[in-house]
């Protein structure tokens, strides 16, 4: 059994309709709305300032945080209980070697920028839902930022390379599934996050990085329209 | 913005806001949304001026406690998360949020604002169990309110979920087209006390000048349900009075707004 046709109809390289806002917490220095599919992330981010406890202040550069959470009605099954999970502080501390090579410490030592991700619904693709939201919050922020960057949800099924792998996709049973959260810097194509599980051939991972290019690019030029839509506001 | 506890006070011996208000109106714009979660059974974002929460209801099947064999139950949960306010921080719910969890629950709990034994499916075997989460997304001031409305409107769009004839398991991802028992429309409005003068829909600045407030949960024929009064200052009998007539009109507009949506 191959996976010849989308559960939903897409072609193999198509994205689920996206939307993105920034601005959209007004408390916050910089936040964004980021829909792809049945997922959404809101992403605000708080800083620079001062950070406690002192002891983790760094003289030489400033410091990057990112806070994963799903909202306890956002998963498709029961209520998850509120509070961290293992997976949210894993999927935290990705997210901030995602961001933290386009962002410019140097600019604000002895700081904290936080960056607070909550999502009301998913349906997969969360942390790079998660990525692409904070990414824009951080420009809406103002923090200095030499690129963006843009994230989507790669997979194989069952020997199909598809972009922006959905729940249904994810839990195909016919046969093996991979599923492949990746995030570029725009200008460079440099990976910043890598994650693969499930079973893939090399030259299939390989393929699904150079779909990833296009794709990401896709998520690239709605990130810089929503912030020019704020800014063309002001 | 930081404004002087004082000139906020002062402005309200005048009668007046900083932003030109009236003591007793809402901000605007007040806006409801429904279904905004898939996952979950019923969900809403409501905002008030800036003010924006979101609330989701999910349900289960479970037993029924031993005191109250032929009931379902319901549990309010909130979360004041570091996304929604630089004064918030990540970690388990403070007692500002306990508060406001506990506050909205007793405002429909003892309404009877959902009829508990229509969630029974089975005595002392089965019934359905609502949880209500509630989720700060920006907290520009008074809460209370918005999270009261935020919470009528996910009951009100909630449906049940289909389960299997056979297993007993729910389906999350199919929904059905019955809606919960909802029998009365119980809302709380937070009345505020600034050196005397009341004031209603504070914003985060106003929250800090107050001397007292009373937060009073009515439903559509002015019966209160349920009453808090919070802040360290103290009230005269004459200003619960004042207080109460305030939030059963108040609560009247909001009703008003919630139904208007929902027609």
């Amino acid at each position: 059994m191959a996976y010849k046709k989308r559960f939903d109809g897409r072609k193999f390289d198509e994205l689920r309709p996206m939307e993105a806002k920034a601005g959209v917490i007004s408390n916050a220095n910089g936040s964004a709305y980021f829909k792809i599919g049945n997922t959404v992330a809101y992403a605000a981010v708080y800083g620079p300032r001062e950070m406690f406890p002192r002891f983790l202040q760094n003289p030489k550069k400033g410091v990057l945080r990112c806070y994963y959470n799903m909202m306890p009605f956002s998963g498709s099954g029961e209520r998850i209980r509120p509070g961290g999970s293992r997976r949210s502080q894993e999927i935290s501390m990705v997210m901030v070697n995602s961001l933290e090579p386009v962002v410019d410490l140097s600019a604000f030592p002895n700081a904290v920028v936080d960056v607070f991700i909550e999502l009301p619904q998913t349906d997969a693709g969360t942390r790079c839902a998660a990525i692409s939201a904070a990414s824009i919050a951080l420009a809406d922020a103002g923090i200095p930022m030499k690129d963006m960057v843009s994230s989507v949800a790669m997979g194989c099924v069952d020997g199909s390379v598809v972009t922006d792998l959905n729940y249904n996709e994810e839990a195909y049973e016919d046969g093996p599934v991979s599923d492949i959260p990746i995030a570029m810097i725009h200008n460079t194509k440099e990976i910043s996050l890598l994650q693969m599980d499930g079973e893939i051939s090399k030259e299939k991972l390989m393929q699904a990085i150079e779909m990833a290019k296009v794709a990401t690019e896709k998520v690239y030029q709605l990130q810089i329209k929503a912030l020019k839509e704020k800014f063309s506001q002001e | 913005m930081k404004v002087n506890s004082e000139t906020i006070a002062l402005l309200a011996a005048q009668n007046k806001r900083l932003d030109q208000r009236a003591l007793t109106d809402y901000r605007q714009p007040i806006k409801i949304e429904t279904n905004i979660s898939w996952t979950a059974e019923g969900s809403s974002k409501v905002q008030i001026g800036e003010t924006i929460v979101i609330c989701g209801v999910k349900l289960s099947l479970d037993k029924p406690y031993n005191d109250t064999p032929d009931e379902g139950g319901i549990t309010v949960n909130a979360e004041l998360t570091p996304l929604s306010s630089p004064n918030y921080e990540p970690g388990p719910p403070g007692i500002k949020a306990v508060e406001l969890a506990r506050v909205v629950d007793r405002g429909i709990r003892e309404a009877k604002a959902l009829d508990l034994k229509k969630l029974c499916v089975k005595p002392g075997e089965k019934a359905w169990f609502v949880i209500i989460d509630i989720i700060t997304l920006n907290d520009a001031g008074n809460l209370f309110d918005t999270a009261g409305l935020a919470v009528l409107a996910a009951l009100k769009s909630a449906r049940l979920p289909v389960v299997d004839a056979v297993t007993g398991a729910i389906d999350y991802k199919k929904k059905t087209d019955v809606a919960l028992p909802l029998v009365k429309e119980a809302l709380p409005v937070t009345v505020y006390n600034v050196k005397g003068h009341l004031m209603i829909d504070p914003t985060v600045a106003e929250e800090e000048a107050y001397d007292s407030r009373l937060t009073v949960a009515s439903d559509a024929d002015g019966t209160i349900s349920a009453m808090q009064k919070g802040g360290a200052g103290v009230l005269s009998v004459e200003d619960i009075s004042r207080m109460i007539d305030l939030s059963i009109v108040k609560a009247k507009f909001l009703r008003q707004q919630l139904n208007s949506f929902f027609k």
